[in-house]
């Protein structure tokens, strides 16, 4: 049983492309660092300044734990585009994106007093494309495209035929 | 068929409507697709890029990092350390040892980890030698450390105290010593130990006169024992690969060097008798030997501003010329063998920090080197700190070389005219940068690498682990003990130095132009 249509067909193409292309900017986020040999977020960390700064700074301390984000930042970029270009488990791919991405906003957000040496791409006060993005995930998770436009569609009407 | 159309009507209707989901639920298979070819596009670009550069500066088998010697295996090396100030605390981590205080500052934030990874060098400190009570006890309890980088065990040695210099020298027990004293004892006490045949790692600089100079390099060069200088800067990864790139003409005819200091703050300019609350720093003449700190010296009472900010003064340095310029110098004759200069001037004077000193505090020193097409600049200031760097000038690229290396071809390059109008190469960006972090070359640097590139670091990076430099030139030495052959800063690369710091010390002091006779050996 197909569940009842959520949107206006404009209404979803609008969220699918919003979807598509926040899913395209993570994945080649993730696949770029993975081809930079040697990439660390040692240099990214270390900048952080503002609620986050104590924790970066532990994780910078530890080689284990750096690498180990290191990791799951890389594969979770990719793994997070991947479902939101395909569709796949997208409401996960949405929320964790959004966690994500707000993490980078908290590492290095443009906060009066605080100035990064790491130059900012435009000008940002207090709110940033860091930021937009994030909500824009959360926006995708809210409003779940992948009934129609996406395999989870496809997972969930396989599984409906079996019942 | 015609009876049956309304019947089949509605199942072709659900078929449809069924295809049609499954195409929109494949909408982000051409998505991806596209995305794959971009990349694809990307990529290949970037490499055709990347190696035209590389291939064309014939710097391919340059790609990694050189390897580094481990330690050599061997007895057990006694140590002893004349001096334990702020210097000889690096020194003496650099061979494994930590004071109990800095470790368990250290401990809990993992800030011990890159240093717990050091190679154990096989060596024990056995004898401190310090006129300061305190720092003699700061250096017993820092050699006693029982906790050792690299697995390795507590020798069990205890360490001794010497009330003098010669008293260690004497002791048979002690294997080699390290130099750690203001500048004024360097060559004298080098010269002692060398003769009383021990090993000798003498910090920069060597001596304050000629006459000393002279002095300790015949000693050493009049003995089997082994000498270093302590520069650790050129023990970076990046350093030796920079050898390569000079090797290889990258820059085209070089025929300037300017190497800087650039510092701003109080303590930059040595004064340092004062802790965070402005009150002076521990030591008196009931704690001090101010008599042997002195040694040959004038004779002059004591005070905590001479103890402490020796530098300042010319009766126990060279001021910048010898604190810094050394590290330059070395830096340079280490890439490119220069040697001693024809001719030497230096002009400054004291502009900011108007206090007591002797040192300048803007100094600009100009070698030249006629046989080579070649001048040596020196400009320091201790009153702005923007970062000038070092810089290797050529007539086809400039070589910028801290702790990472970036290579900009020249605008009006002859050797990369073509590139330069083809677009391959671009004169506002590096077109090879190095960076401690990977140890990669980049032919075409991300906004990330190119921030790395700005920042200094004291340490290199080795298969991805932080190393020590000062580790890394005291393994060099203690190395050569075991197993004979030549230190990086052996005494003749040392007398180099020594020599064109005082000459551009006579030239500041005599207000002249000097010269270095190479029949009679000395400055004219």
């Amino acid at each position: 049983m197909l569940k009842s249509k959520p949107f206006t067909n404009l209404q979803a193409m609008t969220l699918v492309v919003l979807r598509l292309l926040i899913g395209w900017h993570l994945l080649f986020e993730g696949i770029s660092k993975l081809m930079i040999p040697g990439w660390s977020s040692l240099g990214f960390l270390s900048e952080s300044q503002w609620i986050m700064a104590g924790i970066a700074k532990w994780i910078i301390a530890h080689d284990a734990v750096l690498q180990v984000v290191d990791f799951m930042n890389i594969w979770g970029l990719i793994a997070i585009g991947l479902g939101l270009i395909l569709g796949l488990f997208t409401r996960a791919a949405a929320i964790s994106g959004a966690i994500l991405v707000l993490l980078y906003y908290f590492n290095n957000a443009p906060i009066i007093g605080i100035e990064y040496s790491i130059p900012a791409e435009g000008s940002n006060l207090v709110v940033s494309k860091t930021l937009i993005e994030a909500i824009a995930l959360f926006v995708l998770a809210v409003f779940p495209t992948d009934t129609f436009w996406g395999l989870d569609a496809l997972i969930s009407q396989y599984k409906n035929r079996k019942k | 068929m015609d009876i049956d159309k309304d019947k089949s009507q509605q199942p072709e209707e659900k078929k449809v409507q069924s295809r049609r989901n499954v195409l929109k639920a494949l909408v982000g298979i051409p998505v991806l697709g596209a995305f794959a070819y971009e990349l694809l596009q990307n990529t290949s670009q970037y490499k055709k890029n990347e190696s035209n550069i590389i291939k064309e500066l014939n710097l391919e088998d340059i790609q990694k990092p050189v390897k580094i010697l481990g330690s050599l295996k061997g007895d057990l090396i006694r140590i002893g350390i004349i001096g334990f100030g702020s210097r000889a605390e690096q020194l003496a981590s650099g061979l494994g040892f930590l004071h109990p205080d800095e470790i368990k500052r250290k401990l809990p934030d993992g800030g011990l980890n890159d240093w717990l990874k050091q190679e154990d060098l096989n060596v024990a400190i056995t004898g401190i030698c310090e006129v300061f009570d305190l720092h003699a006890e700061k250096g017993l309890a820092t050699a006693g450390c029982e906790l050792l980088p690299g697995g390795a065990k507590p020798s069990g040695l205890a360490a001794k105290r010497y009330r003098t210099y010669q008293e260690m020298l004497d002791d048979k027990s002690i294997d080699a010593v390290v130099v750690a004293t203001p500048d004024h004892h360097h060559a004298r006490i080098a010269t002692d130990a060398i003769k009383a045949g021990k090993h000798v790692y003498c910090e920069k600089s060597i001596a304050l006169s000629e006459d000393e100079l002279h002095e300790v390099y015949n000693a050493v060069k009049n003995s089997d024992r082994i000498f270093q200088l302590g520069h650790q800067i050129t023990q970076n990864v990046v350093f030796q690969q920079a050898k390569e790139i000079m090797k290889r003409e990258v820059l085209g005819k070089i025929t300037l060097i300017e190497t800087t200091v650039n510092r701003n703050t109080a303590s930059g300019a040595w004064i340092r008798h004062l802790d965070e609350n402005g009150n002076p720093k521990p030591g008196s003449l009931e704690t001090i030997d101010w008599k042997q700190w002195l040694g040959n010296r004038p004779q002059k009472p004591f005070s905590i501003d001479r103890y402490y900010n020796w530098a300042k003064f010319f009766d126990y340095d060279t001021g910048m010329l010898g604190q810094l310029f050394s590290h330059e110098y070395d830096a340079v004759n280490q890439l490119m063998q220069i040697g001693i200069p024809k001719s030497a001037v230096s002009s400054g004077g004291i502009y900011y920090w108007k206090d007591n000193r002797d040192m300048p505090d803007t100094l600009n020193s100009v070698f030249e080197y006629p046989d080579r097409d070649l001048t040596l600049m020196f400009s320091a200031t201790l009153a702005n700190s923007r970062s000038r760097g070092r810089i290797f000038m050529g007539h086809d690229a400039s070589m910028e070389l801290g702790e990472s290396l970036s290579i900009t071809a020249n605008y009006d390059s002859t050797k990369y005219q073509k590139q330069l109008e083809s677009g391959v190469i671009d004169p506002n960006s590096p077109m090879i940068t190095i960076n401690p972090g990977s140890g990669n070359i980049d032919a075409v640097s991300s906004a990330t690498e190119k921030y790395y590139s700005s920042r200094g670091l004291t340490s290199t990076y080795i298969n991805g682990v932080a190393v020590d430099v000062t580790h890394l030139h005291l393994k060099e030495w203690i190395n050569c003990i075991r197993n004979g052959g030549e230190t990086s800063d052996n005494i003749d690369r040392a007398f180099e130095e020594g020599m064109t710091i005082l000459m551009a010390q006579k030239s500041y002091v005599e207000k002249r132009r000097v010269e270095w006779d190479p029949i009679l050996r000395k400055i004219v």
